[in-house]
Formats: structure tokens, C-alpha cells, sequence
């Protein structure tokens, strides 16, 4: 299932002299099975973008395609459930729309609002909750006697037992160590890379878009400014600090060292591992790839 | 979701009304809620809607803001105005249609009271608009003033009524947060048959709930921390003026009294 958006206008509060201008001329594309991250400031855009991908937000100008189902500006929409299972939003923390007496429960809340038989909707909960990670014991208890990463993989649990075809996620890591952050963020790609689920992920982390996406969408002031793989728009760091954005510390270091000792790596290294063998090979004398 | 609403709002402008002391704009406010039921007859109210529109227009606020977020109200002003119109009984008969009777005097009454209501929304919504929350509280703490010597919580009842209209825009994008968070999990809170949609509030409410008690104890906390004991003592950051254009426009209102005094049937 494709999901695309065509010249996408969003204004806040239309008519009103509250009136604000989030996005405009967004045109995105994200293909079946693909890893695309959005990235840029905040108030750039990125969680309006994001309310399209599943019609929370309903574009004030543009049409957005979510498979065979249009969305477009000025029409009233009806039956948007069947959308809305095949797109899974994970919001920023998550971990506040949980409500039921047991984690059970409401990782089954999803499914059965979507028609789910409640057998099947207990299967699910079992499997989702081990893919976050967490005990089985744990769907007996009350989500509210959770700690904070629990909640949160719980809420996470929620949405994958929707099974949709597309996860949208907005800075799922917010607030998490740095290894509950890992884990998380492998969780998602391995579901990305076994059941093809697309993935959006709308991120303030370079790191994070550098090491999973296999495309990237740098959103300015609410329009999108660049769009390339992640080779692309890091090999000119320039464009990305001008825009106030940082590039992943492995380019950052790339950089410096090939400055500091006057050599050419001929390629951005987006993870530790690359740049490792690059430097390594170098050393060994072989010719820099 | 509820980006039309207009109650409660402050919309900040250059105007007259804008720059009074609140402690004026609340006595009008409420002198107009007594002076509203002097009016009986057409003269008395064409002077209260003169008086109304003339304030509506001094506050600057665009008209088409204005009406679009009092439709809501409109439709409760109507339901006053057909109550009247069918339920009262005096006067001449002037519509028959089978069991349907309508009367002169619920005509007059259907108008004249729905009018009323309609003046006194509007009124009391021209208050909110251009009077930020900090400074209704600040102005209602002064007008209370006197009754701390009966031992009257005055200062604590402002700062209740401040935190509560602080947090109005909080828990309203709380709901709107949570709300989209539920509809992708699919619920439907804006379609579908009234007895799902109830059942719908039950994961909104829960949700709201245990972050409003989160938030209150933070701060509580917070305050805390930052030295607050209560009324004793504390100075003033944001200080009142009376100027002239607050007594002139309590006398403006005085004026319209007498002459609905002088004009009422």
C-alpha cells in the first residue's frame, strides 16, 4: 500500500483569527515497505505531516492518497476505520492514551475496534507483547502499575496488534535511556525488515535516520526542503547546518579526520561500523573506498 | 476539534476595550446582567442592542470571529425563542395550524427573551475576549477585597480560579492529543451511533484524568519549591489602573440605565 500526499496545504484554526499556515506544498511519497524518515525543528511541520498519513488531519488544500482511498481538501470523509487499521500512528508518548484495567485489555482495544474476534485479539496481544519485549505476565497487570518504559512499550504493543501495513511513528524514543531507546528503535526495524511493514519515523535524532531510513525528508518551515537517501543529504553536511540541523556524530568525526589528515574516505560512513572498515582499509593501504 | 469555540478565549487587539481595567470591565459586566431585565419593550431593547453592538465594534474583535463562534449558542437561543413562541398563551391569536396555536404574546416573548439571552452572550463573551484570564482573576480579587475581613479566602479563590483558566488550553490540547491517539486505534468520535460514541469518552476521560492529578501535583510542587505560602505577604507583579476612560464608560452605562429607566413601558 502506497500513502501519498500531493501539494498538501494544512492550516490550523481555518478562519479564524487564529489562522496558522503548519504545512504547504508538501508533496511525499512513501512506497510499500519502505523506511522513510522526516526530519527538521520543531514547528517545522513534521507531526502535521504525520495527522495526514492516517486522515486525523484532513489537508485545507491537496489531496493525499492513502492506498486506493483519496483525501481530499473540502470534502467531508466517512468510514475512514478501514484507513485507519491499515496506519498505525505511534504517538509522542504513547504511553498516555493507555485507560484500561489490564494491559490486556487495551492492547486489545485497537484490534476489536477494528472488527477483531476477541480470541484473535488475545492471540495478538500475546505476540505484540513479546515483540516489544516484555513478559506475558505482564498483560494480567494493571498498565497504570507499570514503570514508564513499560508503558510505553505497552502503548507501542497497541498499535502493532492492529497489524497495519504502515507504522507511522513520532519520536517514539522521547524521554527513554539510551537503551531503551536502542531497543525500541530495533524493534521496529526488524518488523520493518521481516514483515515489510512501511515505516515513517518523524525524528529530531540524525543518528537514527542515518542508521534505519532508506529515504529522508528534511521539512523546513513547513514545506519540505530536501529529500534523498541518507548518503545524499549527509554528503553535504553544509546544507544540513545551515538549516540548523546537525549531521550523526560518524560524519561529524569523517569529517574532521579527513580534514585533519588530508585524505578522502570517496564516501559518507553513516554508521561506526562503515567507517571503521573505511578507516581500517586505509590504514592497511589499500585504496580508500 | 473545538477550534470554533469562543468562550473563555482572549483574543489580543489594540482597543479601547482591551486596554480598561479589568476591575470596569467586570462591574459593567455585571451591571449589564441587572440592567438587561429593566428592558420590556421595543424601545428598551433597540437601546440595550445599540449599547451591545456599539461595545462588540469598540472591541475590534472581526465580526465574522464573532458570529461564527456564537453559532453554537445560537442554536439554545432559538430553542428559547420556539419555547415561548409555542408554550405562552396571551394576547390575540394570529397563527392557527391544527394543534399548533401561536399567540402575539409568546411572539413578543419568544423575541424579547431570546434577544435578552443573545445580549448577555454576547456581553459576557466581549469580557473574555479582550480581558486575558490573569486579569479577570486579578480584577476579581480586587472587587473581593472587602470580604477578607469576614475571613473570606479571597486570594486563594482567585488563585484557584487563575490556575483553573490557566490549564483550560492545556487540558483542551490534552483532549484534542488524546482524542487523535484513540480515533487512530480506531475509534470514532465524530461518526457513527450516539451509543458507541458515548462508550467513546470512557478511553478520553481516563487518560485526561490521571494527567490532570499528575499535573496538579507537579505543581503543587513546583510551587513549593519556589517559596509559595499562600496571600500573606505576597506583592504585585501585575498592578491595576483606573483611568478615565474606565469611569467614562461606566457612566456611558449609567446613561443607558436611565434611559431605559425613562423609556420602559
Amino acid at each position: 500500500m502506497d500513502i501519498s500526499l500531493k501539494n498538501v496545504e494544512y492550516r490550523y484554526q481555518n478562519n479564524t483569527p487564529f489562522e496558522r499556515l503548519a504545512i504547504s506544498d508538501v508533496s511525499i511519497n512513501i512506497e510499500s515497505g519502505q523506511y522513510l524518515a522526516i526530519i527538521g525543528h520543531t514547528g517545522s511541520g513534521k507531526s502535521t505531516v504525520l495527522q495526514h498519513l492516517n486522515a486525523l488531519l484532513k489537508p485545507t488544500k491537496g489531496t493525499v492518497w492513502i492506498g486506493n482511498r483519496e483525501i481530499r481538501a473540502g470534502r467531508k470523509e466517512k468510514n475512514l476505520k478501514e484507513v485507519r487499521q491499515k496506519v498505525g500512528i505511534v504517538f509522542q508518548f504513547p504511553e498516555h492514551q493507555l485507560f484500561e484495567e489490564t494491559v490486556e485489555k487495551d492492547i486489545c482495544f485497537g484490534p476489536q475496534n477494528f472488527g477483531v474476534s476477541e480470541e484473535e485479539a488475545k492471540r495478538r496481544a500475546k505476540e505484540a507483547i513479546k515483540q516489544v519485549g516484555l513478559h506475558e505476565e505482564i498483560l494480567s497487570k494493571s498498565p497504570f502499575d507499570l514503570s514508564g518504559g513499560q508503558m510505553r512499550r505497552v502503548a507501542i504493543a497497541g498499535v502493532l496488534a492492529m497489524e497495519p501495513e504502515c507504522i507511522v511513528l513520532d519520536e517514539p524514543t522521547a524521554g527513554l535511556d539510551p537503551r531503551g531507546r536502542k531497543e525500541i528503535m530495533d524493534l521496529f526495524y526488524r518488523l520493518h525488515r521481516e514483515n515489510h511493514v512501511a515505516t515513517v519515523l518523524v525524528t529530531h535524532s540524525m543518528e537514527d535516520a542515518a542508521r534505519y531510513a532508506d529515504e529522508i525528508v528534511i521539512m523546513h518551515k513547513g514545506r519540505v526542503q530536501k529529500k534523498g537517501t541518507p548518503y545524499e543529504i549527509f554528503s553535504v553536511p553544509e546544507d544540513l547546518l545551515e538549516l540548523g540541523l546537525d549531521v550523526p556524530e560518524v560524519v561529524r568525526f569523517q569529517l574532521k579526520l579527513e580534514k585533519a589528515f588530508n585524505v578522502k574516505f570517496g564516501k559518507i560512513c553513516l554508521t561506526a561500523e562503515e567507517l571503521t572498515d573505511a578507516v581500517a582499509d586505509y590504514l592497511r593501504g589499500g585504496t580508500p573506498k | 476539534m473545538m477550534e470554533k469555540m469562543i468562550f473563555g478565549r482572549y483574543v489580543p487587539a489594540e482597543s479601547i476595550l482591551h486596554r480598561m481595567d479589568p476591575r470596569s470591565k467586570l462591574i459593567i459586566v455585571f451591571l449589564f446582567v441587572c440592567v438587561v431585565f429593566l428592558a420590556n419593550n421595543l424601545w428598551t431593547y433597540a437601546i440595550l442592542t445599540i449599547y451591545t453592538f456599539l461595545m462588540a465594534g469598540l472591541s475590534k474583535i472581526p465580526p465574522r470571529f464573532l458570529i461564527g463562534g456564537l453559532k453554537p449558542v445560537l442554536w439554545l437561543v432559538l430553542f428559547t425563542f420556539f419555547l415561548h413562541l409555542f408554550l405562552t398563551k396571551e394576547g390575540e391569536l394570529i397563527f392557527e395550524l391544527g394543534w399548533l396555536k401561536i399567540y402575539e404574546g409568546g411572539l413578543r416573548q419568544g423575541i424579547f427573551i431570546s434577544m435578552r439571552f443573545f445580549l448577555l452572550i454576547l456581553v459576557t463573551s466581549l469580557l473574555t475576549l479582550t480581558t486575558t484570564p490573569i486579569e479577570i482573576t486579578d480584577g476579581l480579587e480586587h472587587l473581593m477585597g472587602p470580604l477578607k475581613r469576614l475571613k473570606f479566602p479571597v486570594h486563594e479563590l482567585a488563585l484557584m480560579m487563575s490556575i483553573s483558566l490557566r490549564f483550560i488550553p492545556t487540558l483542551m490540547q490534552e483532549t484534542d492529543k488524546i482524542m487523535k491517539a484513540q480515533t487512530a486505534r480506531g475509534v470514532e468520535y465524530t461518526s457513527g451511533p450516539v451509543k458507541d460514541r458515548l462508550k467513546a469518552i470512557v478511553p478520553l476521560l481516563i487518560p485526561l484524568f490521571i494527567s490532570s492529578f499528575k499535573r496538579a501535583e507537579e505543581l503543587a510542587v513546583a510551587m513549593e519549591a519556589r517559596g509559595y505560602r499562600g496571600g500573606e505577604g505576597r506583592t504585585k507583579y501585575r498592578q491595576l489602573h483606573w483611568a478615565a476612560a474606565d469611569t467614562l464608560m461606566i457612566l456611558l452605562l449609567a446613561a443607558v440605565t436611565v434611559l431605559l429607566i425613562l423609556f420602559r413601558g
